[in-house]
């Protein structure tokens, strides 16, 4: 009996550990592709901040994958200079502005289309996204003009409103897909408790969807940062933001590559700072709230 | 100072939710509506409270017309069947909400907060978020919250029903004890016929968004107006069937037997016939008189057991007292005994109740 039972347990360590072994393999395979994607994604980043470290000579002579002779000359330009770092303040203010507008127009917004039914809401909901889908360049010309005609041209309000043409529908479906995970039942807790509408709306709602803003927030900062074309156009001197401090000074002053690559890294900096503030946020986000 | 509810009628989506609703509600007492799923109890409830305008009808509260007022200024309190909660406020916070906005002092506010924590039993959670409360503690808290707030009407709809057995008889005891008290109205909605017993008061019997009876919870139980009554106010259902009447016999599902005292007087012809569940005795011996069905099914709970059987076409439902299973498809053979029978007229209204002449007897 014990002897059957020992001879039937012995192939059984050998199964095991042969099944223990392409487990490990399978399970070494996922960080594997995941190392050499992100490998293949941070390349370009890395090189950047290479060539941020290196002068202008280094660049166009060395391939080596270390910067040679690094230093901190590029970065000390920008933040000296003040046609650079206004460019970034000038940038920041804007893209502040936007984010500001957005939200104040789309969270009341919001809070109509996920409480109260009316007469088209759908249809205006949907009319509200497809301005996402209208290229900005169609309403370049108009807002020039506009602008000019006001006096808004080069101004960092110019911009921020250009860019609430993309970002406060955006702004509206995600809020909306935050607010309607928010139960009625509370809003009207609130009444009967004596709460009037903009009390209830700032003490006890906004809180509950505090995430949904910062993903908005994040959102809105992201696009309003990123895109050149509107920025480019309605500003001149005054107002001249990052993106097109750049682009203009490789036409200006030659190349300097090492620069350009400082004042690019300096431009990836805020947004993946905001990134890391709303990290946990962002699928439900991307889901425009409806998890 | 009394709260009315005037020829209230509702409809949504061309479906009618309520149907000319008139009832009176005195204040100091406790009313339970009571009705199944669907028979208009939430829908009433929050058009008292105003969070649903009503298509027709008039509110009124110690004189004045409510209809139009705006629920924040409405001296009333509402508990949903979801435990709803401030989710952003402790539990201290949320009790103390209703108090803030009429802008009580802080000193008066704390004291009150204490008293309606310590009422309901989470006098020692107050530092914590609802999110961090079991569910029976977050009901506890909404029930805190409201009555705090010592409105002329509070309003309940289904507070236990989300909650476990244990929690249920719990809080609706302490709920009991709170209400008998108060010097509001209270107006409590449920779907169990053995809550509105237990809680007592008037119960207003609800079916297909209109009031059918109305009464105090005792009496409307001994004498249900109607087929309908009869089956919302009795777990099990009450088991109703067809028979005749002439002169002094009675002839129910092919039994022929003596008239009972209590129907003695009713017109002849073709009625209902009312028998409660617990009414229904398994055979002694064989007799005539017996009635023999299939069982279809066959529950045991703790103390009681339910047969459901078949008979004449006729799904029964008897109640017997202790744990007899009895496998599914096996012969049932029961008497009934027509003295602790209802009877209805062909239309489903009563006609005489094993009560009422009993005790006139006695």
């Amino acid at each position: 009996m014990t002897m059957q039972t020992q001879t039937s347990a012995q192939p059984a360590p050998g199964i095991a550990s042969r099944l223990k072994g392409s487990a490990l393999s399978s399970r070494a395979i996922g960080p594997i592709l995941l190392g050499l994607y992100l490998c293949f994604q941070m390349l370009p980043i890395y090189w950047l901040v290479r060539m941020s470290l290196m002068q202008p000579g280094d660049i166009m002579s060395s391939s080596a994958f270390l910067p040679t002779a690094p230093s901190f000359d590029n970065y000390r330009t920008i933040f000296t200079d003040p046609a650079w770092y206004m460019s970034y303040v000038n940038s920041l203010s804007y893209v502040a502005l936007n984010v500001v507008i957005t939200l104040s127009v789309a969270l009341p917004a919001a809070y109509a289309f996920s409480r109260y039914k009316f007469i088209g809401d759908k249809h205006v909901f949907f009319w509200l996204f497809t301005n996402r889908m209208a290229p900005p360049a169609v309403f370049l010309l108009p807002f020039f003009q506009l602008y000019s005609a006001v006096g808004l041209f080069d101004t960092p309000l110019a911009v921020a409103l250009a860019h609430c043409l993309f970002n406060v529908p955006l702004a509206v479906w995600i809020l909306e897909g935050f607010m309607s995970g928010v139960p009625r039942e509370i809003d009207e807790t609130a009444y009967v408790d004596g709460y009037s509408f903009p009390r209830f709306f700032l003490t006890v709602f906004l809180p509950l969807v505090r995430a949904g803003i910062g993903v908005t927030a994040f959102f809105c900062f992201m696009f309003s940062w990123v895109e050149l074309l509107l920025a480019k156009t309605l500003t001149s001197i005054e107002a001249k933001p990052i993106v097109v401090a750049m682009t203009r000074t490789v036409s200006a002053s030659g190349l300097d590559w090492g620069l350009l690559a400082a004042a690019g890294v300096l431009t990836i900096l805020p947004g993946a700072a905001v990134i890391y503030f709303v990290r946990n946020y962002i699928a439900k986000g991307f889901a425009l709230g409806r998890v | 100072m009394t709260f009315e509810i005037n020829n209230i009628g509702c409809k949504v989506g061309g479906e009618t939710w309520l149907e000319d609703v008139t009832l009176s509600f005195e204040p100091g007492n406790l009313y339970v509506l009571l009705g199944r799923t669907g028979a208009g109890k939430t829908s009433l409830l929050r058009v008292a409270a105003g969070l649903q305008r009503p298509d027709r009808g008039t509110l009124v509260h110690n004189g004045t017309d409510l209809t139009g007022m705006p629920v924040r200024r409405r001296d009333i309190a509402f508990v949903y069947q979801q435990f709803v909660n401030y989710p952003s406020f402790t539990v201290y916070d949320n009790i103390a909400a209703p108090l803030r906005r009429k802008g009580m002092d802080r000193a008066a506010l704390d004291a009150k907060v204490r008293t309606a924590a310590r009422m309901v039993r989470i006098d020692h959670l107050l530092d914590r978020l609802p999110q961090n409360l079991s569910g029976g503690q977050q009901q506890r808290l909404a029930i805190a919250r409201a009555l705090v707030k010592e409105a002329g009407v509070l309003l309940l709809d289904e507070p236990l029903v989300n909650l476990d057995y244990k929690l249920r008889e719990e809080l609706r005891a302490d709920l009991r004890r709170i209400f008998r008290g108060g010097e509001a109205t209270v107006v409590y909605s449920t779907t169990e016929p053995d809550e509105a017993l237990q809680m007592g008061g008037t119960t207003i019997v609800m079916d297909e968004g209109r009031v059918i009876q109305v009464g105090p919870a005792a009496e409307v139980h001994a004498n249900p107006c109607s087929t309908k009554v009869a089956e919302i106010f009795y777990d099990p259902p009450m088991n109703v069937i067809r028979c005749s009447v002439s002169g002094s016999m009675i002839e129910f599902a092919g039994i022929r037997t003596a008239l009972p005292r209590h129907m003695q007087g009713s017109v002849p012809g073709s009625c209902l016939l009312g028998v409660p569940p617990h009414r229904i005795r398994p055979a002694a011996s064989r007799e005539a008189e017996d009635l023999c069905g299939r069982v279809s099914l066959c529950e045991v709970d703790g103390s009681g057991t339910f047969v459901h059987f078949e008979h004449g076409g006729h799904e029964w439902v008897m109640k017997r007292d202790g744990v007899h299973p009895q496998p599914t498809g096996s012969e049932c053979r029961v008497t009934i005994d027509p003295a602790g029978c209802f009877l209805f007229d062909a239309s489903g209204q009563l006609l005489a109740t094993p009560g009422s002449r009993q005790s006139e007897a006695a």
